[in-house]
Parts: C-alpha cells; structure tokens; sequence
C-alpha cells in the first residue's frame, strides 16, 4: 500500500534548491543587517563596510550576467546564448522537450537554430564536421539514455580526433515524479557513464544555477586543447520548472578562453638544438594545425630548417604545393632521419615502427624498427595531458628523447624563435637539402600523374579518374573537401592544390564508420555560411549507417555536392578475409558475390540517385562509364552554386 | 584448353592480340581474369591491375613471369601468399596472360585533366 503524507513529503529539487535560497539570504543578512542597541556595546571584529563595499558585495559580479528568463529551460537558453552557439543538429526527444520548447519558442530558434536529424548519430558527426571548418562548437541534445546509445560511437569519433562537441542528455531522475512506463525505461542514474571514458568532462546540474556554471565550464573545457566532447545530463524535472519567486536571482558566467598550454622552455630549447643541428630532419605532422595559423607556422619551422614534411592528414597541416611536402616519401625520409620531431600524432610508435600484418611472431604479425639506431625522437602532444584508460586510442607506447605535453600550435612561435636563435650561420648544408627536396617534389607529382593515367579510361572508373573529373569543375572555386570517407588512393591529396586550411579536413579520429555522410553535411553548413563550396567524395558503405542525413541537408538546404565512391563493397573487410583466407591456404567464399561473404554491398545493387532524390536532392547516376563524369558533375556543380545539395553515383575501383 | 606455364612467354606475347578469339590463348586470358577476380588479385591492385596504396601496378607491363610466380608464392612478407592449393600453377600462368593483355593507358602528358 502506498502511504501517502503530504506533511513529511519533501521534494528533493525544491529542497535543495530552499537551501541554497536560505544560505544566499543567510549571508547577504548577515553582511547588511545594520547595528542594534543590543550589540552595539561590543567591538565590532571588523570595521563595517564602507557603502563601496557593501554594494560590491551583493551587485552582480562583472563577470556574470543576470537572466530575464522566468522558466527554467528559458534561463537555460538564456545561459546556452551567452556562448554564440550558432546550430543544434538533433533528433527530438521528450526528456529534453521543456528546453526543446524554450530554444524554439523563448529563444526564437536563433543561436541555436534547430536543424532536425533522423540520428543522433548524424547529429553528432553534423556537430564534428561543422567544428572542423568554423572552429567553433555546436550543441546537440539528445534522449539520455537510447538517444546517447546511438549518439556514443560519433562522441568516440569526436573524442578521438581532438574536437569538441557539446552533447546534453534529457534524463528524468526523479523516480517519484517521472511518468511510469517509457520514460522511466528512459531513465538512468548516471547516464553520463555510458560516454564518461571519452569525454573530456561531464556534470549532471542538479539547479538552474549549477545549470549555468555547468554549461559555461563545458564550453571552457571543451574549448582548451587538447580538444574534446563533453556531456552533460540533463533533468528533465529542472527543466520544467518555473524559476521561483522567492529571492533566488540566476547568474550566467562569463566565458573567458583558456589559454592553450604551451611547451617548457627548456624541452623546447632542447628541440630547438636538436633540430638545428641535425643532417636530416624530420616532421611529422597529424593534428598538428588547430587552425590556418597552425599551416603557416608550420610553413615556418620547415622553411627555416629546410626540413621535409610528412603530412599524416588528422588536418590541413601543410600545403600539398610546398616543395617541403615530401609525404609520398614519407617511410623513405623517416628511414633516414637523425631527428624527427612529431607533432600531435595519434601514433608516434606507428611512425617509427613497422608492422605488417602476416602472422608472424605467433599470429601477431611482423614488428620491427624503421629508424636508425642514432636517431632523436622528439614529440609534442598535448593529448599527454588527457589521457585515459579503458579504450586505447592512446596507442602502442613509444620512448622518445624530448617530450612535451602540451599544445603543438600554441608552442610553434616559441620553437621556431628557439630554432632561428642556435641555427648554424653557415646555411649551404640546409639550401642544399631544400633543392633536393624541391627536385623531389617535382619528380613525385610526375609519378603521382603516371600512376593515375594507368586506368583512366577503365570501367569501374578508377578513383584517380573521379578524384580529377572533379577537380576539373571546382579548382575555380573557393572549394572545401568536406569528406573523403572512402579510400580512394589519397588522389586528392597527391593531386589537387591544398593550401587553406578547410581544403582538407582529415578523417573521423576513431574510424567509426557511418561518419563520412553527416561531417561532410555538418561542414558544409559552415562552409555554407563562408560562401564556400562544398564537395565530398562518398564511401557507399559509410552513407548507409544513416542515410537519413541526405535529409537533413535538403531540409536545411545545405549545399554539397557529394560523389559517391561505389565500390560495393566494405573493402577493408574485403581484403581481411582474403588475408585470412591465404594465410590458411583456403579460398574465401564468395558465395554469390564478388567479394567474400558477408563484405560485398551488391546484389541487389544500391540506387544511390534514386535514395537521394528520395530525400530531396538532385542526383544523377549510376555512372559507369568515366566519360560520362564530366557532363554529371558540372550539371551537380550549378545545382550547388544554387543553394542545393546534389549527388552523383559513380562505379568505382575499389581503391 | 589451359595453356601451361612452359608456354607462358609466348602467351604473353600473343594474348593481346588473341583476346575474344576462341583458341587456347584467348581462353588463357579470359581464365586468367576470372581467376584474378576470383582470388581477389583486384582488391589491392585493381581491376585492371592499376595499382593503389595498398598495392602496386602489376598491368600494364607486368614484370618478368618468373619473378611475379616466385613473389605471389613467397612474397616480401606483405602480401599474403598465394600457395598452390588456393592458386594452381596453371591459374598463375592465365593470370599473367590476363596482365599481359591489359593494354598500355594513355600518355599522362597527353591527359588534359592530369595537366591541369
């Protein structure tokens, strides 16, 4: 039987939230109660205050700002503007709906505009692309526990590749007062743990107030490099309630940026000693440019030792025109090297090391140096600063002679300042290198261009040929690759010109697939408000995670031409099995298909054109003949320069 | 008919030129595709034996018979190796014929869009 009590009955949010009141009243009384005649008598312990110091006392900090919000949710939305949040990919949920309808109604639905998602997977990934180009955060809410569920492999992916993502979860605590049946299987503790071992940070507000501070730190952590996704759990309770009328005034503090954590002076004088003295130097570049001021440091340092650059792709590090790009030699370099210096890489072991896959050494495949035994190792990470224990996206462990925690831009100017300083005078050696590698530069764009000639007229069309019948319509353009989610050779990189810094975007971070389709929707938004034109070359199996994105995009008209690389197939699974299959002297099983059991994306065939049109895009294809791309894609590229996304499916190679 | 590997260079010579007539070394060829398909030679190399990061060209030009029949059995350790049960010497052999006939591409100097 229930018992019910209304005079021992003690809601837990309005008790706590009776408690803060009474301590804020407590304190504020207690500075500004004038004398009586009572302890008048007794020595004041201190002065009183001056009328200077009691009005600082209780009038609003500087630094915060009071809300006009008279709903809980509306003063969450006065707190979530304050940051210039500018959009809200998310799929809707009812443990979010009283800030749902606050953003939307109280909030004008500007600074975040709502964009609706069919995934909260996509919404995630929208939220990583878009970071990637305009540096800046989205926001994107999502059901606390199922919404999470399918949200967590795009945070891994965010967390994994250095960028920050703010991610609220709805969750209705109070198991007194949340409706029984669906939302209370909705419902969860803690649902933060789900995302806890890749997220920088998570807090579950317990007030508005908390609410505040909570939202205002999330942005500031999320925003300090090393980069990373936040969560935050969201009651679904607090967000309902009406901000009380008995004293309690909200604040929302103000956002300062943290400054990026820079390297030891003495690590980088070292570095600096190191590196000028070296015959061969080497960098090795993965997320080392945060931003297009990242490039030109980088530009910088390479120019100033005439050392080559091996661009590992986590972003635009270095232009792929610079004589010092020597990334297609970049095992033969590193070889050689007597220093390398890496920078922000996701696996310095992996760089020095090689490892091949062939059942060696009791199944675990062939491991073996790639240095020379003399060779200095330097690095500066700032992940070193973040690291935590349960998934290994920390890598295989690698000893090194100088090791910086910190943030490879932020320390770039004191490094380049501390090269110039111990730089021999006599510069012959270096200039001589730097013609070398000019020659070899020249030399390995020829053999990029023979190579892709080798099956330019073949059927499937060789993803050479696809990389530059596009390059052909957009080189004239304030162009930005959104995506290049299948493997296609690395063409755009060897043969395009990248030198901004949104040309190039780099990959997912955790290789979670189904990340390609919504980061190229998500940066393309950006890029949509930089009047910058979008394109992003579309593995088949990635769009197929969540295809609902294409919808997303047309609904929000989003504009981005996506070329589908159809290779019917998820080939890396393809040629595992067929490694396997070797190695036990058997043939892999195709069954029906072309490609062994379970790894083709083929009979039937998929309809890309027709999907999208589905959703509301213009398409055109299945193109299988390369003579036909030119006329498709300039017929795309108008479409897109109008306003709208468009989509070619092409028949490709498989690599 | 299955051409034998003793009569592989002269195979190769005359594949190209033979490919769709119906005698031996036509049949090689065709065979030689299937079996390249079939044992998925294409999945690093390509279908037309192009090449790409995770495989070198094989086509067209291939190297010398000997050195590609002691690579695929052997390796350098990369490449998982193709043993005799998984790949007959015969498949081999219309395998190389298949290499064979894949004709030469264009002149990249000659690709308006390689010289852009």
């Amino acid at each position: 039987m229930t018992r019910h009590d209304a005079g021992l009955r003690i809601d837990r949010r309005k008790f706590l939230g009776a408690v803060a009141a009474a301590g804020a009243v407590s304190s504020t009384q207690g500075r500004t109660t004038p004398s009586t005649p009572e302890n008048s008598t007794r020595a004041p312990s201190a002065p009183a205050p001056t009328a200077r110091m009691a009005a600082a006392e209780v009038a609003i900090p500087p630094a915060l700002r009071q809300a006009q919000a008279r709903d809980g949710s509306d003063f969450m939305v006065d707190v979530i503007k304050t940051l210039d949040i500018d959009y809200l990919p998310s799929n809707p949920a009812s443990s979010f709906r009283g800030l749902h309808e606050s953003l939307i109604n109280y909030g004008g639905n500007t600074k975040p505009e709502f964009l609706t998602c069919m995934h909260e997977e996509s919404a995630v990934a929208m939220a990583h692309g878009y970071f990637k180009v305009a540096g800046k955060p989205l926001l994107s809410l999502c059901h606390g526990t199922v919404g999470l569920q399918h949200a967590t492999m795009a945070i891994y992916n965010a967390w994994c590749d250095r960028v920050p993502v703010i991610v609220v979860g709805g969750n209705d605590l109070d198991a007194a007062r949340r409706p029984p049946g669906v939302p209370t299987i909705h419902s969860a503790q803690d649902i933060n743990a789900l995302v806890r071992d890749f997220t920088k940070w998570d807090d579950t507000p317990v007030s508005l107030q908390h609410f505040a501070q909570s939202f205002v730190r999330a942005y500031k952590i999320a925003m300090t490099p090393p980069y990373g996704p936040i969560m935050i759990s969201l009651d679904a309770g607090l967000q309902q309630e009406p901000i009380r009328e008995n004293g309690e005034s909200l604040y929302i503090p103000r956002y300062v940026p943290t400054a990026p954590p820079q390297g030891d002076s003495g690590a980088v004088a070292e570095a600096a000693r190191l590196l000028a003295k070296a015959e061969r130097p080497v960098l090795v570049v993965d997320r080392a440019a945060r931003s297009a001021n990242g490039v030109r440091l980088l530009v910088q340092l390479a120019e100033v030792l005439q050392a080559p650059v091996i661009d590992q792709g986590g972003r635009m590090n270095f232009p792929n025109t610079h004589h010092l790009n020597q990334t297609a030699r970049g095992n033969e370099l590193i070889n050689q090297a007597d220093v390398i210096i890496g920078l922000e890489l996701t696996d310095y072991w992996g760089t020095v090391n090689a490892f091949i896959d062939n059942g060696e050494d009791g199944g675990s495949g062939l491991r073996e140096s790639r240095i020379k035994e003399n060779a200095k190792l330097i690095s500066i990470s700032s992940v070193e600063l973040l690291t935590k224990s349960n998934y290994q996206d920390f890598q295989r462990f690698q000893v090194v002679d100088v090791s910086m925690a910190a943030d490879a831009e932020a320390t770039l100017p004191a490094l380049i300042e501390a090269v110039k300083r111990v730089l021999p005078s006599d510069r012959s050696a270096s200039e001589r290198r730097g013609e070398d590698f000019r020659r070899a530069w020249a030399t390995g764009r020829d053999r990029a261009r023979a190579a892709a000639a080798v099956a330019w007229d073949a059927s499937p069309i060789s993803t050479a040929r696809l990389s530059m019948e596009l390059w052909a319509q957009i080189k004239g353009l304030d162009w930005s690759l959104v995506s290049s989610s299948g493997n296609i050779s690395g063409w755009p990189n060897r043969l395009w010109s990248m030198e901004r810094y949104y040309h190039w975007l780099g990959g997912s971070g955790g290789y979670g697939i189904g990340y390609g389709a919504p980061a190229a929707v998500g940066a393309a938004l950006a890029n949509r408000e930089a009047g910058r034109f979008s394109v992003s070359i579309q593995a088949d199996g990635d769009l197929m995670y969540a295809p609902g994105v294409l919808w997303t995009a047309a609904r929000h008209q989003i504009p981005l031409l996506s070329v589908m690389h159809n290779n019917r197939g998820y080939h890396q699974e393809v040629m595992h099995i067929q490694r396997m299959s070797n190695r036990r002297n058997r043939v892999a099983n195709l069954g029906k298909d072309g490609s062994p059991i379970g790894t083709a994306i083929e009979n039937p065939d998929l309809d890309y054109a027709k999907l999208a049109a589905s959703m509301g895009w213009w398409s055109m294809g299945p193109i299988k003949d390369a003579s036909e791309l030119t006329g498709a894609i300039k017929r795309a590229v108008e479409v897109v320069k109008a306003g709208e996304p468009a989509l070619i499916d092409a028949w490709t190679q498989p690599r | 008919m299955r051409v034998g590997r003793r009569w592989i260079e002269l195979a190769a010579v005359a594949a190209s030129v033979l490919v769709g007539q119906s005698n031996g070394f036509a049949a090689s060829v065709e065979n030689g595709k299937r079996v390249f398909m079939r044992v998925g030679c294409w999945q690093c190399h390509g279908m037309v034996g192009q090449g790409g990061v995770t495989g070198p060209k094989l086509a067209p030009g291939p190297i010398p018979f000997d050195a590609l029949s002691t690579f695929v059995r052997s390796t350098n350790r990369a490449m998982p190796a193709y043993r005799e049960q998984v790949l007959s010497n015969d498949d081999l052999a219309d395998i190389y014929a298949y290499l064979q006939s894949i004709p030469k591409g264009p002149d990249p100097a000659n690709i308006p869009l390689l010289n852009q």
